[in-house]
């Protein structure tokens, strides 16, 4: 295998390492403010069960969760979900982050100084503006170093994906560097990794440029 | 009458902070109410603007029913009532509690625009005014971060001017500033009761207290202990504790 097809095989891999990597962004996200919303509930089961939930996120390995919900539908219910890996992918990734996001955005939430709250009141803003116009903007600033350290530690994490042979990069290495016993492929998997984390942390740095105008 | 709060009680818990306070204030009139810490100060006027719920009494703004008491138990006006009462007062607050992303004109714009729905331009011109007459003409572009306290103070009091308040509260809003930024703050309180601004005034500025109110109220254990014309209040205090309390002041 020349050179520029082994680029060319994991280019491929490269593609679906970034599918997997901005789909769980694009999910878990938002999915993260509805979680941080429902642990802050003030209906008690909801608050509970959402704490559970992001503990056993947190508390367990994510590629045991990948394999949970690959499998985990035929073994606990006889459900067989076909051959398609990437929904088990997608709901393990964006459920698992989620968990991490939410705790991310409820630190951002609990720092801010009760007196924004109480001057907005106060002005007559609802609570939906003052969440909007006055709150999130300054949790937004006060989170993105945290946001940045996952992003980061996401882009490595798709590599997990490989446990169910999901073609991305790093699995595509495995498979050409045990076919043609070479190491090359995993230098161009890390090299990828490398770059790829390079760029998030120079757009998230423009991000939080653009919000140093105020303290 | 624009406020009046009658039989005030709260307490937090065990400790009763407020025990059958009453809080009358005309139209025009300026009260500063002083008093050790913890006497309940601040907690009178964080229950005068609905920060904090009472526990007995009653109170009305210009005559709407904001909170009273029936057989012991408080009943609050309804959402829509109590936003209406809202627009009556505005809250100085001791730590300014400005908005820091945004510019300064924008904190004393955006509550006009955003929560009385009124017409942008217009807000500006009138917003620009305040500004001016708070002697920070030129920082309508700059970020609070980017002020003394003593200019942010001023603009905390655009804000709230901006809404056009019947009534105005403040509270202790000098005790974050070093004493040149106080007086310039002081400058501007004094400036707003010539212009006969309704204002209840918490604050340790005794001799401020003396020349700019035209009652003020000494609390102490959570009641009124005196009240009446500053210089009888002062100059001639008629109860123990307020004695004692001034002269440790004077010392
Ligand atoms: N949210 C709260 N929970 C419990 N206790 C409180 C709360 N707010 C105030 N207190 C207590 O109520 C009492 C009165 O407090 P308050 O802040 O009204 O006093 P103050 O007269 O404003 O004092 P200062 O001059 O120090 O500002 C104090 O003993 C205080 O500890
Ligand atoms: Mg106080």
């Amino acid at each position: 295998m020349t050179f520029s097809t082994m680029l060319l095989t994991m280019g491929e891999g490269m593609l679906l390492t970034i599918l997997l990597f901005a789909l769980t962004l694009i999910g878990s996200m938002p999915l993260g403010m509805v979680v941080m919303f429902m642990e802050k509930s003030r209906i008690k089961p909801i608050a509970w069960l959402t704490k559970v939930y992001i503990a056993i996120m947190r508390g367990t390995p994510l590629m045991l969760q990948l394999l949970v919900w690959r499998f985990g539908p035929y073994y606990l219910f006889g459900i067989s979900i076909g051959s398609a890996k990437l929904p088990a992918l997608l709901i393990g990734f964006i459920l698992n982050y989620a968990a991490y996001f939410a705790e991310i955005y409820r630190s951002g939430m609990d720092s801010m100084p009760v007196g924004q709250y109480e001057a907005a009141g106060i002005l007559g803003y609802t609570k939906i503006q003052t969440f909007f116009k006055i709150i999130l903007p300054q949790v937004i600033k006060r989170v993105l170093p945290s946001v940045t350290n996952e992003v980061i530690t996401l882009v490595k994490d798709t590599s997990l994906a490989s446990v169910l042979a999901y073609a991305e990069v790093f699995s595509i290495a495995k498979q050409i560097s045990a076919s043609q016993t070479s190491f090359i492929p995993f230098v161009i998997a890390g090299v990828f990794y490398f770059v790829a984390n390079f760029i998030v942390a120079f757009i998230m740095e423009r991000i939080e440029k653009s919000m140093q105008y105020y303290k | 009458m624009v406020l009046e709060m009658t039989n005030i009680r709260k307490h937090f818990g065990d400790l009763e902070v407020l025990k059958d306070i009453e809080l009358k204030v005309d139209n025009g009139e300026v009260v500063s109410i002083i008093g050790p810490s913890g006497s309940g100060k601040s907690t009178l006027l964080r229950c005068a603007t609905f920060l904090e719920r009472i526990d007995g009494g009653e109170i009305k703004y210009l005559d709407k029913t904001a909170a009273s008491t029936k057989d012991n138990t408080v009943v609050y006006a309804g959402k829509k009532q109590l936003k209406e009462i809202k627009k009556s007062f505005g809250l100085v607050f001791q730590q300014f509690n400005l908005f820091p992303h945004y510019s300064v004109l924008k904190n004393v714009m955006d509550a006009p625009v955003s929560v009385l729905g009124r017409n942008k331009d217009e807000v500006e011109k009138e917003a620009r005014e305040l500004l001016d007459k708070m002697g920070l003409r030129d920082k309508a572009d700059s970020y609070p971060c980017e002020l003394s306290g003593g200019q942010q103070q001023r603009v905390a009091i655009a804000r709230a001017l901006a809404m056009k308040p019947d009534i105005l509260f403040f509270d202790e809003p000098t005790s974050a500033l070093d004493p040149e930024l106080t007086l310039e703050v002081l400058r501007i309180i004094k400036q707003l009761a010539e212009e006969k601004m309704t204002m209840v005034i918490v604050t340790h500025e005794m001799s401020f207290a003396r020349a700019v109110s035209n009652r003020v109220i000494f609390m102490d254990g959570g009641y009124i202990v005196e009240q009446g014309d500053p210089e009888e209040v002062f100059g001639n205090p008629k109860q123990e504790r307020t004695k004692q309390f001034l002269k440790n002041y004077e010392g």
